[in-house]
């Protein structure tokens, strides 16, 4: 039952996956990146992780997919840009990239899974308070400095995007001033 | 082999339930449509559909039964397949949500199956149980983007592609203050289970609804709620006046009727979590010990519950018909503003009041 469940997914998110890449049309592309999002969050649940699948399909197919879509619409793509070809040189390169990234995290997780040490908590502490609070305690004691970081980074990000809007907005105000001034 | 009999006779249970659930939620829907359009022509001074059947009461009968029988026309310069997956994701989405509402309070052990089968077969009022409910809500919501956004993309029409663009940006704004009002009332409960947020409002004997622990919270999740439903005052997904019908412009016959009830079902699925996170569930202030004085109500107690938690239901449901006949529509900037500068900063200073007052009290 869990073989085939696996199979089945592993199949739709590997298709789906390459999919995105070889996909014409970009609209499409990002469809096909949600199917992948909500086929990994099947594999977290069969992991018994059900807090991450959640937080998978909140984040990524939530809001990341959907800004995607948003920027597409933005730019102006009726029905979407088809792209010519997807060979150049440039693609090329970006492929031999991923391939030694993905050596990488599979090397990674094949050592921590054959020689990796076991958190702290056991499967009963996390059926008895459930997977969210052992998650919190662990990322606010254990790795806080990761935590505070990512925060950090979260906000500067948002520091930039209200500078961003407000000169913009300042831009467009003094853009409107210019033209009032030369139609007097 | 046995676990697999008895994996698969629960897998035949959870589909019946599921299957029900479902169906019960569509017929449901046609009575919204009724009470909505009778409530309001009263509001507005009018009798409201009054004319198919006694009192009217068949209308909805009538448009099902005009909306399969139109003629599916896809227009010619759609995107097919986007175009036609669009209604259905809608749909597909706000029904989702239901999966984790508890409609009652304990599961019951089934009789007699027992001896019919050899192990015993417990029928919870849920389909399920998950402990991060909280989470699976905001996500599912999150997911009923899709379908406007899609269908405003795929229809190829400017008006639709603003309609898609305007409601995308309108769920997603949304998304945060209803996600902050869900944290307090998870800060207050303690816990992610849907089910233990109901538990909670039922000590005390069942007085401390979290509408009045957390009224603020209500507030902002309830008018989040409006706007992630598309319900007006803040429809503007379907501006007519503006965007002739937004992102349903181009569909017709059943693919409109399914936005529709998309529609219909997201509003009533927004009731149900009022009702459960903010007032009670299937609970009444005092049930419980009216059960223990008696005891004979304890026996149809899951009907009890059934019953409160759809009554409950039900008047929120005429609360938003309420709010749309007497609220006039929001223009958008208004709307952007309200959210970004109102309601998320209220929600977030109740956020930071309910955790101090937490640490003072728990400390």
């Amino acid at each position: 039952m869990q073989e085939i469940l696996f199979f089945v997914t592993a199949t739709l998110c590997i298709v789906s996956a390459l999919g995105v890449i070889f996909n014409k049309n970009v609209v499409h592309s990002a469809l096909l990146l949600l199917i992948n999002f909500c086929s990994l969050s099947v594999f977290y649940l069969m992991l018994n992780a059900q807090f991450l699948a959640i937080v998978q399909i909140l984040v990524y197919a939530g809001a990341i997919v959907v800004l995607f879509l948003f920027v597409v619409m933005l730019l102006g793509a009726d029905l979407g840009e088809d792209v010519s070809t997807w060979l150049t040189g440039w693609n090329a390169f970006l492929a031999a990239l991923a391939i030694i990234m993905l050596t990488l995290v599979g090397t990674s997780v094949f050592e921590s899974m054959t020689q990796g040490q076991s958190g702290n908590f056991t499967p009963d502490d996390v059926a008895k308070y459930g997977q969210a609070q052992m998650i919190g305690i662990t990322l606010f004691t254990d790795y806080i400095l990761a935590v505070q970081l990512a925060a950090i980074l979260l906000l500067v990000g948002i520091v930039g995007v209200i500078w961003l809007a407000r000169s913009d907005s300042r831009d467009l105000i003094l853009a409107g001033k210019a033209l009032s001034n030369k139609t007097k | 082999m046995l676990i697999q009999y008895e994996f698969i006779i629960l897998l035949i249970i959870d589909a019946v339930k599921i299957l029900t659930i479902g169906s019960a939620i569509m017929g449901a829907f046609m009575g919204a449509l009724m009470v909505e359009r009778k409530l309001i022509g009263r509001f507005t001074g009018r009798y409201g559909p009054n004319r198919v059947g006694p009192f009217g009461l068949l209308q909805p009968v009538a448009d099902g039964v005009k909306m399969f029988f139109k003629e599916e026309i896809v227009p010619g310069h759609v995107d097919k397949l986007v175009y036609l997956i669009a209604p259905a994701l809608s749909l597909t989405a706000a029904l989702l949500t239901f999966g984790v509402v508890p409609f009652g309070r304990e599961s019951i052990t089934l009789p007699f199956v027992e001896t019919l089968l050899g192990f015993p077969v417990k029928l919870a009022p849920w389909v399920a149980d998950i402990n991060v409910g909280v989470l699976y809500l905001m996500a599912i919501g999150s997911l009923g983007t899709y379908g406007v956004v899609l269908g405003g993309w795929a229809s190829n029409n400017k008006y639709s592609l603003l309609g898609g663009l305007r409601t995308s940006a309108q769920m997603l704004s949304y998304e945060l203050p209803v996600g902050v009002a869900m944290l307090s009332v998870v800060l207050v409960t303690g816990t992610l289970r849907v089910r233990e947020i109901v538990e909670f409002q039922t000590q005390y004997g069942g007085l401390f609804w979290l509408v009045f622990l957390q009224p603020v919270a209500f507030l902002i999740f309830f008018i989040g709620g409006l706007a992630e439903a598309g319900r007006a005052p803040f429809d503007l997904p379907e501006t007519e006046n503006e965007l002739i019908g937004g992102f349903i412009t181009e569909y017709g016959a059943m693919k409109f009727g399914l936005f529709q009830a998309a529609e219909f079902v997201h509003a009533m699925m927004l009731c149900t979590l009022i009702t459960t996170i903010f007032l009670g569930g299937w609970n009444l202030p005092f049930l419980q010990q009216i059960f223990i004085f008696l005891p004979f109500l304890q026996l149809i107690s899951p009907v009890i519950y059934l019953s409160i938690f759809l009554a409950k239901s039900i008047l929120m449901y005429c609360v938003l018909i309420w709010v749309r006949a007497s609220v006039p529509r929001m223009r958008f900037d208004q709307l952007m503003g309200f959210c970004w500068k109102l309601l998320l900063p209220i929600g977030l200073a109740n956020l930071i009041i309910t955790a101090l007052v937490l640490a003072v009290l728990f400390f």
